[in-house]
């Protein structure tokens, strides 16, 4: 298959990169971009490891071809925060004991950002249905949702986005 | 009518600084903004990808192996086959330490020879410049086979004349615990109760497939970056690589998940070879459905329990026979039996038992650890049977449980003496009273149940393993602490706890002071297996010794400018003072500084050593097995829909005695996690395997729990400060598993008044029940 030219901006930072249309979006941020939070955990739409927010929408990056992808915005974890600014969510997490092993947390934190822009205040129903495409093998989900319910109450609180 | 909790008995726990305190974990902050790198996330200059051809045969012989297309294919740098391997087999013994008496020929080779056993044996590699092109050569390599005749079940793979998956015969292990006069026992019994419980294949299901990446050195030294639970593999690698000991390191990152399913060799060995061979840097990861195909899984079980009881409900006589399925190749299998067997009778006194147990090959994938290591099978067992003997008697199930629940200074089945607290009624009634009492059902065809479950569980290895743990502690001189250390981190916060531990000691802070180095076989000290809840009891008491000493030294020195003893000396805050007048201090940098121009030792190594013991008596199976062990409970409570068998848990409580909580969000971490896998082990999930194939290719069809299926397992942590970890705490990782399938099955037992008992409790199999039940009535 031919390469094309595909033009993605990740987390603020423009690529344009060759590649064949058919490469995954998953591929092409890991392979070729060196996005390596984004996690590879089935390829197959299942576990919601690879989740990363494109144009706005919580997407498995596993699923979507690169062509679909040509000109959107995509924003991973770390888009939102480091170690030292960490997001509102990111710092619930931590501080819940939401992340064992941490393999789910980078898509849990991407589908928790999203439900909380079209949800800031869910309650754990709507939590739980939100992130239910989301597997975690390590915490049972407990400490996850405390984290999202700390988090949304911490960003109602200092008045929205940080 | 609601339970009262058991008072608890008083404890007094010393006072501590850290230890006990919520911190959070110091690989938190870092996981959660995705800069933690794993396996796969490491990418080398000139570095080839690597694929595996597997077997889509479960038994068969290879009648040809023609490589040469896919050597052919551009790209292409390296086809191997078994004729490549310097040694043909792979070696599984337990790492590090006195060996494992398997049978001879029975070893796993690392690529098939002649004849595949299971669906999804390795048969031949490929390395290539990337990965698209090695997935086309792995389907240019030809091969044909001639199928051979399977056996997949256990009980006809024990059959004469069955085919033979090795000779000269199926079983592969057997294990046997005696003790007493089962005659006696059964003849002092008012009533005998016999039961069949079963227990399918699992999968561990871990969000990081396995991978990893390895290269060659200058020296020849191979370094193998991968995801694994034991560090110690080095050895049997080296051995299979044809290389000497010191020739392999293995150089191990943060896991995404083991549970057992990373204790075996996985990607190592084909890596190595791969990068050997092609002398370039070579990395292999699985796809979901390479993973599931490839990597061991959990033990199915049949077990079968004949108890005699009295009256009164005092258990008289125990006979217990066990049948696991090893699968294709041996592995952890006589291990696993032995745990399962050893722990038949559960956490009950009985004078008379006979327990044994068998584990049987056949042409399935091969079963080795999973969380809970045989001891959550028989809890599967032993509870639904209490359950059954209560039903029997017409008793209470938990006054049953009461009048047999073992005590400390009684002995196990294979008479080792408790010598812990054994919080078995306190762990019980703390779940039920907290679980409360039965929801109104929300419809006419609803019926809610409750149902508990009490184990006991060994943390620590295997005694006479002669099991042992390193740690290297360092005070720099900038008052910061340096912890070396091999323990592999599988994500159940092995590493924090550890620095947490030495915080404690020397007085700094967990999250600005101490940095770990861990996982290297080289590099780090060896702190052996993450496996067998062992790691914070052996590596923890390794880390307490080492900082201990540190602190001695520094603190010695310190008293002799004060002019105080040792004993008036303290640390905190990164100051060491005078506990009666902490005006009189010295700032840990300083001190750290000057012991430092005096010669004082401000490193140490330490080796903790568990208890040493013999292997117990072949026959009788008595002796002592384990260090010690923890005990707790489950409560549950299901709502069932007795026109569609569908089964939803309302509530859960777990309750653990753990000794010491280290750090309690990692602990109710531990318990959540490691209950909701035993929930979904009753529940729902099923690796099904029809006639030696593989069924369930990925997550779509191998079902875990999702957030959605489950509320969240309220925890209760009681603390009796007796276990042998450091300052008293008992192991959680594998416990917090075990009876999470039982306690359902016994509620849903309890709703619908019959018994499924064959787990998963699927919704066909509740509505046969309920059918059948009808039928019988």
């Amino acid at each position: 298959m031919e390469e094309k030219t595909i033009n993605l901006t990740v987390n603020g930072r423009k690529h344009e990169l060759k590649i064949t249309p058919n490469t995954t979006l998953l591929r092409a941020l890991r392979d070729q971009l060196g996005y390596t939070e984004v996690k590879n955990g089935c390829e197959s739409g299942d576990c919601g490891a690879c989740t990363v927010i494109m144009d706005g929408k919580a997407v498995n990056s596993c699923m979507v071809l690169i062509w679909q992808a040509d000109g959107s915005e995509i924003v991973t974890v770390t888009g939102l925060g480091d170690a030292n600014h960490p997001h509102p969510i990111q710092q619930a997490f931590a501080d819940s004991g939401a992340s064992q092993c941490g393999f789910c947390t980078p898509g849990m934190v991407m589908s928790t950002y999203t439900l909380l822009e079209e949800n800031p205040h869910p309650n754990e129903d709507e939590i739980r249905m939100a992130l239910s495409g989301n597997l975690c093998r390590c915490t049972g989900y407990g400490h996850i949702v405390q984290a999202v319910q700390q988090a949304a109450e911490e960003m109602s609180s200092s008045g929205g986005q940080k | 009518m609601s339970i009262q909790a058991k008072p608890l008995p008083k404890v007094e726990l010393p006072p501590l600084r850290q230890i006990g305190q919520p911190l959070r974990r110091i690989d938190a902050m870092e996981k959660c903004v995705g800069v933690t790198r794993y396996s796969a996330d490491y990418a080398m200059t000139n570095m080839l990808h690597a694929k595996v051809l597997r077997s889509s045969k479960p038994h068969a012989r290879i009648t040809k192996l023609d490589i040469s297309k896919a050597l052919a294919y551009p790209g292409v740098e390296a086809v191997l086959t078994s004729d490549d391997m310097p040694n043909q087999t792979l070696v599984t013994d337990m790492p590090g330490q006195t060996g494992q008496q398997r049978r001879a020929g029975s070893d796993a080779p690392v690529l098939a020879k002649e004849i595949v056993r299971f669906y999804g044996e390795a048969i031949a590699l490929v390395a290539a410049q990337s990965l698209d092109i090695a997935e086309r050569a792995v389907k240019l390599i030809e091969v044909e086979y001639e199928e051979l005749v399977g056996v997949f079940d256990t009980e006809e793979a024990m059959k004469p004349g069955a085919p033979i998956v090795f000779a000269p015969d199926n079983i592969v292990a057997e294990h046997k615990v005696k003790r007493g006069d089962m005659e006696k026992g059964f003849a002092e019994a008012d009533l005998i109760v016999e039961r069949e419980y079963r227990m399918p294949y699992i999968d561990h299901a871990y969000l990081e497939p396995e991978s990893g990446v390895a290269w060659v050195d200058d020296q020849g030294v191979v370094h193998i970056r991968v995801c694994t639970q034991v560090v110690e593999h080095y050895r049997s690698i080296a051995l299979a690589l044809g290389l000497s000991q010191n020739k392999v390191h293995i150089e191990g990152t943060l896991l995404g998940g083991g549970f057992g399913g990373k204790e075996d060799i996985t990607v190592e060995i084909y890596i190595g070879l791969l990068a050997m061979k092609t002398k370039k840097p070579v990395r292999l990861e699985y796809t979901r459905e390479e993973s599931l195909k490839a990597h061991s899984k959990r033990h199915p079980f049949i077990i079968r329990h004949k108890t005699g009881v009295k009256k009164n409900g005092k258990i008289t006589a125990s006979q217990v026979r066990l049948i696991s399925n090893s699968g294709a190749y041996v592995f952890l299998s006589p291990y696993v039996l032995m745990y399962a067997t050893s722990s038949a009778v559960g956490p009950y006194y009985v004078e008379n038992v006979d327990l044994h147990g068998y584990s049987v090959a056949t042409n399935n994938p091969f079963s080795s650890a999973f969380r809970g290591f045989g001891a959550a099978q028989a809890c599967v067992a032993y509870e639904q049977h209490m359950d059954e003997i209560a039903k029997e008697i017409g008793m209470d199930r938990l006054e049953l449980r009461k009048v047999n629940y073992i005590q400390t200074g009684q002995t196990t089945a294979t008479g080792a003496e408790i010598t812990s607290a054994a919080w078995l009624e306190e762990t019980v009634t703390h779940s039920l009273a907290k679980l409360g009492e039965k929801s109104k059902p929300s419809a006419d065809h609803i019926k809610i149940g409750h149902g508990f479950a009490s184990y006991m569980q060994s943390y620590g290895r295997i005694m006479f393993f002669h099991d042992t743990s390193q740690a290297w502690v360092t005070l720099e001189q900038d008052g910061g602490v340096t912890i070396r250390c091999g323990v592999p981190d599988l994500g159940a916060g092995q590493i924090s706890a550890l620095c947490q531990i030495a915080a404690e000691v020397l007085g700094v802070s967990m999250l600005e002071d101490v940095v770990i180095y861990y996982t290297d076989s080289a590099l780090t000290p060896l702190a052996g297996t993450s496996t067998a809840t062992r790691q914070l009891y052996m590596s923890g008491n390794a880390v307490l010794m080492a900082a201990t000493s540190v602190r001695t030294n520094v603190l010695t020195f310190a008293a002799e400018k004060f002019d105080v003893t040792l004993d008036d000396m303290d640390i905190a805050e990164r100051k060491a003072f005078v506990k009666t007048d902490p005006t009189k201090f010295i700032a840990l940098d300083d001190l750290a500084k000057q012991s430092a121009a005096a010669g004082v030792e401000l490193s140490n190594l330490s080796m903790f050593k568990a208890p040493f013991c013999e292997r117990p008596d072949p026959e009788t199976g008595q002796g002592e097995i384990w260090p010690d062990f923890t005990f707790g409970a489950m409560a549950v409570e299901v709502a069932v829909d007795m026109e569609t068998g569908e089964v939803s848990v309302l509530k859960s409580v777990a309750c653990h005695d753990i000794g010491r909580a280290i750090n309690p969000v990692a602990v109710e971490g531990q318990i959540q996690g490691g209950g909701m896998q035993g929930l979904g082990y009753g529940l729902m999930e099923d690796l099904i395997v029809d006639q030696g194939y593989l069924k369930t290719h990925s997550f779509a069809e191998y079902l875990i729990p999702t957030a959605y299926d489950m509320p969240a397992i309220q925890t209760i942590i009681l603390e009796s400060g007796t276990g042998k970890g450091p300052f008293g705490a008992k192991g959680i990782g594998e416990p917090s598993l075990t009876p999470g399938a039982p306690a359902l099955a016994n509620a849903v037992a309890d709703a619908i008044a019959a018994r499924v008992t064959q787990l998963p409790l699927t919704p066909e199999r509740v509505l046969a029940a309920i059918k059948q039940k009808k039928e019988f009535v």
